[in-house]
């Protein structure tokens, strides 16, 4: 599905640059759901961008279905974003449009007809469980409805993988649980790769099957979820299997004490 | 007041409306590309392009920088070139344009600028091309703003067309002088101020109203 190979990007500003992406290599696997963990500043952010070209890298492969994404033109590359599914952090909606419209908007791009494209949303929508707000626009909703009309709109082109940056970060627990649930299902039941940026342990070991570490522009560690948190070998993966064992346990406490 | 005078405001407002609304219209149909071509081409635009950008802010600045009574009389030859006459209000419309489109493509400018870098993004991640963000995204999720800076050009259109009045354009602010001043009848260029003070409210009302319709958010 997606391969990288020796992938960096520098940032350069004025004088100084930053290195925010070094060296990365991974492969990921079709039909798997791919966590990438670390904390805020780690690189993930940039790392995800630099997988459908929002990010040209600096140096390195980005390889999509066996196609480096660096060497084809500008309009080949709007071609492969038709299948790359992203969602974001802040939803990232049309304000102006109501939802059933922002669902058609991938399709409008991609040339598809009007009536076709509404009959496609509408089912979209329903596979993510929000049809009834078809009519509604994006400030009427909820951040988790807000984010379901996301999944769906990124579901609109039939992508081979779904790129999630921080996609629960800015939802709560409940919320994020139900997500991330819808994630799994649309997963299971479209086949879709799933691509889960997060600093989040709790996401990861929700739905992941594999995950890799990111530290400084590095994957510091990668294998299996379970694997990779039973037996953390680097600093990083301690301090975040550490952390997420005491959120865990204050919870724990919080309601022992109600 | 007299039956004769009455005709004479009629007509004034009528050349007003006609020279704010066709020079607003001509303003936009210059200034919406300008505008465009200023947000896309800017550091953070989707078609960063630093010369484009600095040339076309430039000419912008100049214009707009030049009182509007001096580019009037300056650009006298380019409005007999275009309408035969320097006098009325069809005259007025050319350096009305002229002085309206920088001011207009910087309005334009800003509220595209608004528009949330996270979906231009995202239309971006869904395979738009620039032209079809400029048409789908910028413009669309700017309406509301894009029509609040409508209304503050129409206001701002409609006092240069009165300031026109002094040296031959037609509508209200030619009334004003004619009767106001050359012919001391105070009251006449009072109530053409107050006419003035009236449309600039209307224009605002109906704007407002307006945006209040369109916005979703
Ligand atoms: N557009 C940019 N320009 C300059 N520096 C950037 C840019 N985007 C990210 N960075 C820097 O790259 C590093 C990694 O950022 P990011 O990928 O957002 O991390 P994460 O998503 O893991 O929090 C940070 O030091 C950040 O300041
Ligand atoms: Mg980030």
């Amino acid at each position: 599905m997606y391969k990288l190979e020796n992938l960096s990007k520098e940032f350069h500003e004025k004088e100084n640059s930053i290195a925010a992406v070094k060296n990365v290599n991974l492969h990921i696997e079709k039909g798997e759901i791919f966590g990438i963990i670390g904390f805020s500043g780690a690189g993930k952010s940039t790392l995800v961008r630099c997988l459908n070209l929002l990010e040209v890298p600096t140096s390195g492969k980005v390889i999509f279905n066996g196609k480096n994404l660096m060497e084809i033109s500008q309009t080949e590359l709007r071609k492969y974003r038709q299948k790359i599914g992203m969602i974001f952090q802040s939803f990232n909606l049309l304000a102006q449009r109501n939802i059933v419209d922002n669902v058609c908007y991938p399709l409008e791009i991609a040339g598809v007809k009007k009536k076709e494209a509404r009959k496609k949303a509408l089912a979209l929508l329903k596979l993510v469980g929000i049809e009834e707000k078809a009519k509604n626009y994006p400030s009427q909703l909820s951040g988790g409805q807000k984010q379901r009309v996301a999944i769906a709109r990124a579901l609109a082109t039939d992508p081979d993988v779904l790129l999630c940056d921080e996609a629960t970060s800015a939802l709560d627990p409940i919320t994020t649980t139900a997500i991330l649930e819808l994630l799994k299902e649309i997963n299971q039941k479209l086949g879709v790769t799933i691509i889960i940026i997060t600093h989040e342990m709790k996401v990861v070991q929700q739905i992941c099957d594999s995950v890799a570490v990111m530290s400084e522009g590095t994957i510091v560690e990668q294998g299996a979820v379970k694997e990779i948190f039973a037996t953390p070998e680097s600093e990083i993966t301690k301090r975040l299997v550490w952390d997420w064992n005491f959120d865990s346990r204050s919870m724990y406490y919080e309601e022992g004490d109600t | 007041m007299s039956r004769q005078m009455i005709e004479i405001l009629t007509n004034g407002i009528v050349e007003t409306l006609y020279m704010t609304i066709v020079s607003t219209i001509f303003a936009y149909l210059f200034g919406i590309p300008l505008g465009v071509i200023l947000c896309i081409t800017d550091k953070k635009g989707i078609c960063h392009n630093k010369i484009i950008n600095l040339l076309v802010g430039m000419t912008v600045n100049i214009i707009r920088s030049i009182p509007f009574l001096i580019l009037l009389v300056a650009i006298l030859p380019l409005t007999r070139l275009l309408v035969g006459t320097t006098i009325g209000s069809t005259a007025t419309i050319v350096p009305l344009v002229i002085a309206a489109t920088p001011f207009v493509a910087r309005m334009v400018e800003s509220s595209l600028k608004e528009v949330d870098m996270g979906v231009i993004e995202a239309a971006k991640a869904m395979g738009s091309s620039s032209f079809q963000i400029i048409w789908k995204v910028l413009l669309p999720e700017a309406k509301p703003s894009l029509l609040v800076g409508c209304t503050i050009s129409l206001a701002t259109i409609l006092s240069y067309s009165a300031m026109a009045g002094f040296v031959g354009g037609g509508g209200l602010g030619a009334i004003a002088i004619n009767y106001g001043y050359y012919r001391y009848q105070a009251d006449i260029m009072w109530i053409t101020v107050i006419l003035l003070v009236g449309i600039v409210q209307l224009f605002q009302e109906i704007g407002l109203r307006f945006v209040r319709k369109v916005d979703k958010r």
